[in-house]
């Protein structure tokens, strides 16, 4: 279905914000049926360019036209009237509303609530998304929450369906049912397109790609035509090198868990059942998971801020489960949570409070309860120069970093105080690739200088690129950790829990 | 029909339903604020300035009916400053809460010094007929004048648009995420202000009622905290609107228990019997948020929290 007229047309599309240029003079276009790759790193400007054919955002500059006619959309209304409908990169659900609710509010007419429960029953057996309409959204996996959302999109019967970063949070099961609901969508004539950076994604599913850096169009591409590194390296602009593992051979255990079952104390959280490990001294235990299956609850569990049965958590043989966080730290424990603003720093405290706040006990900042400043802000700037954070100053406020320099700094916190056991939720999330690889690098380095290190992470590739061993997380279960090397994609899917539920679904 | 020290269950009940009355309408005006994920502490202001209005519009126009309007009106127009510092200016709604109740209780003094040991026009009961005259169910239901129907009312009414309507469920949306709510194309801050407005409307027909028909005459400080148990009745209600009337009918029995038990002649000090409304009101929200999961899972995700598109 590649014939015809354009569907959509954006060209010269233009959006400034204070301080930054987030789209310049981009163009492009989409025919009917066709799947379209919007290609870039974090704050390349990919976001921005969808909302703005979605009507969250006015475009300063440019026009669109959809199917010959001028498309300015002035709210997502107006969007969705003319056939375009958005699956979000952070979900647009409400937890506390059922899916039919749900569905309902993301509709212009919505049919009676009994009549649309029918409608997204019989949707949702069509392209093989089960789904059951009286369930409350806060109770469903991630995987289910996006066939939520793309079944809302589905029913509005839309021409373009935009997808924002769909897969970060499925299993590999589930992808290729995504994949195939998206290529029966394509064939009825349905354009997608499809924000990624998950590149072997792109090759098998679409047609056509357009890369962006720094809010500009540096190319355009045929995805199948292309290798990932080639692309990758569009992106970028740079070329890349993969950190090398560490080959030494691992020491004694530092970390070990033992029956470890605590309650979640976040609302529609999940309770840890029973989970046992160890990590030796030189390892990186990489543990993976669809997100919402234990791994925020593990990470508070072995961080201290969830206190357990003394025995359960031990710290190079000193029993620690019933200790707090601090008193974990001098036994030489650190950890970095996934939530950054928030949790891993304070968002109005400066960088130099930010690095007092969790690096007192292990780098000596205080004495008889006075913070000795000078060397707190040697530490900060010490962070700051090893891992490349981009800031003014270390008296900024954290909330003033992006995302990913946060991130960067967050984890460089950690990993410079000494650690003899680093446990990290989500090291690289929404940071940019070259940052990504030296954060991964880091972890190597820390590892091979003697710490035991469990990483928790929905990136499969971060986990098999820098993992020795490798288990998942499913339903706040763990699976015994198997060697990373001779992993296959499949096996590692099934670990993860399959397709919750998924398996009937495309028999027919 | 005799409980102990002569008091009549029968009119018990019929007295606590019109003792019900603020506090109920209160309530559930802040329940559909609070549905929207605002957090509006000033409703012990917005009564007492609905009950000044109220009173001043009623003593002016010789009608009730006016007085209630006066009342709404004048409780909304309140409640707007509020929805403008939090929704527009973006101001910590604890603390604009806490200052709205505080500049009601001064504005509604300022307003009431000409009407002090004023009667208000009288509010009379509903004509049930014969249906008055059933001994027991006569009094306990037929014997009301009409704003106690109507608070009933609004209760189901309001039960029924959170429940069966779209504008229920936007309400709901907003309150549950007002991100995902902005990202679907729905008007926040809007839903939000008009949500406000209807709490003010509500919480000033209550304070109406006070100065009305409880009373019925004006004196500063005359709501005496009925705005706070409002509030409280809110949480105990686990933002239901069917347990505001269970919360409200039983705050109401408590208040009307406590004054019959003084009249009777209870040996109990006045000071503990007065107290004790509020004293339940501390242990009914002690018990209700000690269960955390549950009183979290009832609470709308997004309330307190102030929403800004650019966030």
């Amino acid at each position: 279905m590649k014939t015809g007229t354009d569907l959509l047309r954006v060209e010269g599309l233009t959006k400034a914000y204070p301080g930054v240029v987030a789209n310049s003079d981009v163009s492009f276009t989409i025919k009917p049926g066709e799947v379209h790759a919007l290609l870039g790193e974090n704050g390349a400007g990919k976001s921005t360019l969808v909302k703005m054919i979605y009507g969250l955002v006015k475009p300063d500059k440019g026009r669109m036209t959809l199917r010959g006619a001028d498309y300015a959309p002035s709210e997502p209304r107006a969007a969705r009237a003319s056939g375009v409908a958005m699956v979000f990169q952070h979900f647009s659900l409400f937890e506390a509303l059922n899916v039919a609710e749900n569905v309902a509010l993301g509709m212009e007419n919505p049919p009676k609530m009994r009549e649309l429960a029918g409608r997204i029953r019989q949707v949702s057996q069509a392209y093989g998304l089960p789904l059951d309409p009286d369930r409350m959204v806060g109770d469903l996996s991630a995987g289910e929450r996006q066939r939520v959302e793309i079944i809302r999109c589905l029913l509005q019967d839309p021409k373009l369906l935009i997808m924002d970063e769909p897969t970060s949070v499925l299993t590999p099961q589930e992808v290729d049912i995504l994949f195939r609901t998206l290529r029966q969508l394509s064939a009825e004539g349905t354009a997608i397109l499809y924000i990624s950076h998950k590149l072997e994604e792109i090759r098998a599913l679409c047609d056509e790609a357009t890369i962006l850096r720094r809010g500009k169009v540096v190319a355009t591409c045929t995805p199948r035509e292309r290798s990932a590194r080639e692309m990758a390296e569009l992106m970028v602009g740079a070329v890349l090198t993969p950190p090398a593992k560490n080959a030494k051979p691992k020491g004694a255990v530092a970390l070990e868990v033992t029956g470890l079952s605590v309650n979640s104390p976040i609302p529609f959280g999940t309770s840890l059942k029973n989970i046992s490990f160890a990590v030796r001294k030189g390892e990186v235990l990489g543990i993976a998971g669809v997100a919402g299956n234990g791994q925020d609850e593990l990470l508070l569990a072995l961080s201290g801020e969830l206190k357990s049965a003394r025995d359960a958590v031990k710290i190079s043989g000193a029993a620690v489960g019933e200790q707090g966080p601090n008193e974990r730290r001098v036994l030489g424990l650190v950890s970095a949570p996934e939530e950054r603003l928030g949790h891993a720093a304070a968002p109005d405290m400066s960088l130099v409070e930010n690095a007092l706040l969790s690096g007192s006990v292990r780098k000596g900042l205080t004495t008889r309860g006075f913070i000795d400043w000078g060397a707190t802000r040697t530490f900060a700037e010490e962070i700051v120069k090893e891992f490349d954070v981009r800031t003014p100053g270390t008296w900024v406020a954290a909330r003033a970093l992006s995302g990913g320099n946060l991130q960067k700094f967050v984890v460089g916190r950690e990993l410079s105080q000494a650690p003899s056991v680093i446990v990290i939720n989500q090291p690289t999330w929404g940071v940019d690739a070259a940052a990504a690889a030296s954060i991964r690098q880091a972890i190597i380095d820390r590892a091979a200088d003697g710490a035991a290190v469990v990483v928790i992470s929905q990136d499969l590739d971060e986990l098999l690129e820098i993992a020795d061993n490798f288990a998942a997380l499913n339903g706040g279960a763990m699976t015994v950790p198997r060697p990373t090397q001779g992993l296959t994609i499949d096996e590692i899917g099934l670990m993860m829990g399959g397709a919750h539920g998924m398996e009937v679904a495309h028999v027919a | 029909m005799e409980l102990f020290g002569g008091i009549n269950p029968a009119v018990l009940i019929a007295s606590l339903m019109v003792a019900a009355v603020p506090i109920l309408l209160a309530a559930i005006g802040e329940l559909v604020v609070e549905k929207a994920g605002v957090l509006n502490l000033g409703v012990e202001g917005m009564m007492i300035m609905g009950a000044i209005c109220g009173f001043v519009a009623a003593v002016e126009s010789g009608s009730p009916l006016v007085g209630f309007i006066g009342g709404a009106l004048g409780a909304a127009a309140l409640s707007l400053i509020f929805a403008f510092l939090t929704q527009v200016l973006l101001a910590n709604q604890v603390a604009t809460g806490l200052a709205l109740t505080l500049f009601g209780l001064g504005l509604s003094s300022l307003i009431g010094q000409g009407y002090v040991g004023i009667k208000p026009p009288l509010t009379g009961e509903v004509p049930f007929g014969p249906l008055a005259d059933i001994p027991v169910i006569g009094t306990i239901l037929f014997q009301h004048d009409w704003m106690v129907y109507a608070s009933i009312a609004v209760i189901a009414a309001v039960w029924a648009v959170l429940r069966y309507t779209r504008t229920g469920l936007i309400i709901r949306a907003v309150g549950e995420s007002h991100d995902a709510a902005h990202a679907l194309g729905y008007k926040v801050i809007r839903i939000r202000v008009l949500a406000i407005m209807f709490g003010g409307a509500m919480a000033g027909l209550g304070g109406a009622y006070i100065s009305l028909v409880r009373v019925p005459q004006w004196t500063d400080g005359i709501t005496a905290g009925a705005g706070w148990i409002a509030l409280a009745i809110v949480v105990f209600a686990s933002w239901k609107p069917w347990r505001v009337l269970v919360g409200a009918y039983l705050f109401g029995g408590i208040t009307v228990l406590q004054l019959n038990l003084q009249a009777a002649g209870a040996r109990i000090p006045v000071e503990y019997l007065s107290m004790s409304p509020y004293l339940i009101t501390i242990l009914v929200l002690v018990i209700m948020s000690a269960d955390k999961s549950r009183a979290a899972l009832n609470a709308p995700a997004a309330l307190g929290r102030n929403f800004h598109a650019s966030r």
